[in-house]
């Protein structure tokens, strides 16, 4: 029998376990991402890993702190699932190489994150992200996965009901891919790229891979919910990990007092800071009572980027911060085996609602929940029962989609408009949001879809064309904005991170 | 200010921005003044290494570095050159599945030391950005010369306690590898994460000579055949 062909978009950390799962079940496996590997999202966490391994804590605390933080808006089943599978997965990273930092006794050592009864986020010093996101891709080495890089997901290969591989833009020669496959997984992260500058993630996550599916059939859940991180540095929006705070870093006023309790769920942390800046103040990040020595050993990289990108030495002074949108809660829905509404499609990662995180996310959650629920798309992309398709199918729709967005007449800088994009969802689809604020946030995103036809790419160079890259996120950001308003005007009351005055 | 950057010929851009980073420059560029101006970027906090060039004949992330103005920007070396300051990976990144750097899983479950986590830190700390391969002189007479990041992720898994068997790294290290390194410390110079493949060069040397391999310029330097 021919090996099952599993596709999987998208490299990160969700990307890279389904990767070694599927291939370890006997898939033949091709994971296509946007840039390479190691440049994914996932490298950027810092703050830990959740699982319940010491005697302190337990699955059952685990599992009552995030349901609580949840609002009642994840499924319990599925949080138990994830908080149950949390300690098997820690060891299965542990022992692929994953270099989690020990605590004198050389067991894995835990750090406390905000809204968590107990220490639960096992850390690799402040790399966390980095050193999992490296490991994994080694053993996807290991196990032979093979790597297509420079692939932008641009369509899904949908007949009847049933993805049978995906459309690419192949970055280097601006020409379309197709992949076939028996079973496809999507993983290609979160959406809180579109918010831009006011925003921690990475320029490129734009949600691509969930407007794609949007747009091919499968449905959407929980769009609304978007978590705004209390502590990004004011001017660069560069993530301070929640673990400033998990070791004793304050938040202070202007007039250098504490205002609220720094370790309260994210949400309301960040309504705390925004309530001070509409009343002109600002707000800092206070770590230095900890102490050079301390900070160095604990909080090595939140040093780093607090000199290099504010300027400023957290030893020496208080870094001035507000919150930002970091995580994407809601995503493609899916059920409980991650399966999709359209058949042979699985979802992992960020780009997924698996029903855990519900309104609001724990820190250290998400790395948790990439690790279990790639696992689970893996094995039942393997289940699919469906054949490939033998030969490719016509490409002329998709070929003159991409010929249409070359413009050398275009008259509007699509920069200028992603700008008003980002502001627009900070200011009115942001920590506070409102009927008329919604309503009108959908009045400007219908206005500037009108005026794509005025836009477009002006490079007519067909080698490594990012103008294109950049407007095809900027379209993909666009679209999902327009769903992220309307799902949040459907949901007339505050809950969690969706806070409607 | 004005910076240059080197595409197809020098091209000279006029930045009306305050200490920015070369990134802010370059997205400033593109979005303002020039768009057909290729390069890569992601996260913008220094840790996805996407963004490493060469800045006055130095390796950098263009997120990390502050422009003075005047400076010259130039794609990443010995790699080949796609388009602007796009540099081809696949060739450099091909060494780390060359040397099989990687842990092998034991089934039988091995602690990882405080020690040992300790001894690996700064080496796991590396973000693939290949500034030491662009740095290092070695290219210009040998292609086949393993990439210096690849050196560091060899020593990161052979110094961790899970590593069970070191031979078969250190064996595929033996050829157009540790010692074909001239000790230059170019590599350690560039590197934005302060880590030296120079000293893990030392370091894999010294771990070959205990496994029982031998140098070969040792031997050369003895004239060759060596009878005791
Ligand atoms: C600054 C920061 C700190 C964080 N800290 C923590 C933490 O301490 N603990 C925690 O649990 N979580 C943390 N998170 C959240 C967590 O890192 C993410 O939720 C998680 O890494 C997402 O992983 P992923 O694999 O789903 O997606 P990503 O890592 O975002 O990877 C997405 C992949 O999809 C690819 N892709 C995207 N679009 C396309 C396309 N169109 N075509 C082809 N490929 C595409 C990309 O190239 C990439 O390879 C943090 C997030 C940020 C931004
Ligand atoms: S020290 Fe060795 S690896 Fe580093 S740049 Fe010099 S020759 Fe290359
Ligand atoms: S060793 Fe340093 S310079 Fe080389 S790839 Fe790693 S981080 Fe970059």
């Amino acid at each position: 029998m021919q090996n099952s062909k599993i596709i999987i978009v998208g490299a990160g950390g969700a990307g890279l376990v389904a990767a070694i799962k599927a291939k370890e079940l006997g898939a033949s496996v091709t994971v296509l991402c946007k840039q390479r590997p190691t440049n994914s999202q996932t490298c950027m966490a810092q703050g830990g890993i959740n699982a319940a391994i010491n005697s302190a804590d337990s699955v059952e605390l685990h599992i009552q702190d995030t349901l609580k933080s949840a609002l009642g808006k994840a499924d319990s089943k599925m949080v138990e699932l994830m908080c149950r599978a949390a300690p098997e997965a820690i060891e299965w990273l542990d022992k692929i190489g994953v270099p989690f930092s020990r605590d004198s006794s050389n067991t894995i050592a835990q750090r406390m994150l905000g809204g968590a009864s107990a220490a639960r986020a096992c850390y690799a010093q402040d790399y966390t992200g980095l050193k999992i996101l490296h490991t994994l891709y080694d053993q996807c080495l290991r196990v032979g996965v093979e790597f297509v890089c420079e692939q932008m997901l641009i369509d899904l290969i949908v007949e009847d009901g049933i993805c049978r591989g995906v459309v690419t833009l192949d970055i280097r020669t601006s020409s379309l891919q197709q992949f076939h496959s028996n079973a496809t997984i999507l993983a290609t992260g979160g959406y809180c790229g579109l918010y831009g500058e006011y925003s921690t993630n990475a320029s490129n996550t734009t949600g691509d891979g969930i407007a794609v599916a949007l747009r091919s059939g499968a449905m959407s859940d929980g769009l609304e919910f978007v978590q705004f991180h209390p502590t990004a540095l004011k001017n660069s929006s560069v993530l301070i990990s929640e673990s400033a705070r998990g070791e004793g870093g304050y938040l202070l006023d202007s007039n250098m007092k504490r205002f609220t309790d720094e370790l309260d769920a994210r949400d309301k942390v960040a309504r705390a800071i925004y309530d001070k800046m509409i009343d002109g103040e600002d707000v800092y990040l206070d770590i230095t009572h900890l102490g050079e020595d301390f900070i160095d050993k604990h909080l090595p990289q939140e040093r780093k980027l607090s000199k290099l990108y504010e300027n400023i030495d957290p030893v020496d002074k208080p870094m001035p911060i507000r919150p930002v949108a970091h995580y994407s809660m809601g995503g493609i829905q899916c059920d409980n085996q991650t399966q999709t509404a359209i058949t042979a499609l699985f979802v992992a990662g960020e780009c997924a609602n698996h029903k855990v995180h519900g309104a609001n996310r724990l820190g250290g959650n998400s790395l948790l929940e990439l690790v279990v629920f790639a696992t689970i798309a893996a094995e039942n992309a393997l289940k699919a029962p469906i054949s490939q398709i033998t030969s490719d199918i016509d490409l002329t729709n998709n070929k003159e989609f991409i010929d249409s967005l070359f413009n050398e007449n275009a008259t509007i800088n699509f920069y200028h408009e992603r700008r008003l994009l980002n502001s627009t969802m900070y200011s009115h689809v942001g920590i506070k949001r409102s009927k008329t604020k919604l309503t009108e946030a959908l009045k400007i995103v219908e206005q500037m879809s009108q005026r794509v036809e005025q836009m477009g790419v002006l490079d007519t160079n067909k080698t490594y064309n990012t103008e294109l890259v950049e407007f095809l996120e900027f379209l993909n950001s666009l679209y999902l904005s327009r769903q992220i308003i309307q799902a949040a005007l459907k949901r007339e009351s505050s809950c969690g991170a969706h806070y409607m005055e | 200010m004005t910076i240059y950057i080197k595409r197809d010929n020098l091209r000279e851009y006029e930045i009306p921005l305050e200490n920015p980073t070369l990134l802010q420059a370059l997205k400033y560029i593109k979005s303002e003044l020039d768009r057909t101006l290729s390069y890569n970027s992601s996260c913008g906090s220094s840790v996805c290494g996407s963004c490493a060039v060469r800045v006055d004949s130095k390796e950098r992330l263009a997120c990390a570095h502050r422009l003075v103005g005047g400076e010259v920007i130039e794609p990443l070396r010995n790699t080949k050159v796609i388009r602007d300051l796009v540099v081809d990976s696949h060739y450099p990144l091909s060494f780390n599945q060359k040397v099989q750097t990687w842990l092998i899983p034991q089934s039988d479950k091995i602690e990882l030391t405080q020690e040992s986590e300790a001894a690996t830190k700064l080496q796991s700390n590396c973000i693939l950005c290949m500034a030491c391969f662009s740095a290092c002189p070695v290219y210009e007479v040998n292609h086949n010369f393993i990439a210096p990041f690849t050196f560091t992720r060899a020593l990161r898994y052979l110094k961790d306690a899970r590593c069970k068997d070191e031979i078969p790294i250190l064996s595929l290290l033996q050829t157009d590898g540790i010692y074909e390194c001239t000790l230059c410390g170019e590599c350690s110079a560039a590197c934005p994460q302060d880590i030296s493949s120079k000293d893990d060069v030392v370091a894999l040397r010294n771990l070959s000579a205990m496994s029982g391999f031998v140098d070969p310029n040792f031997l050369s330097s003895f004239g060759g055949g060596l009878e005791f």
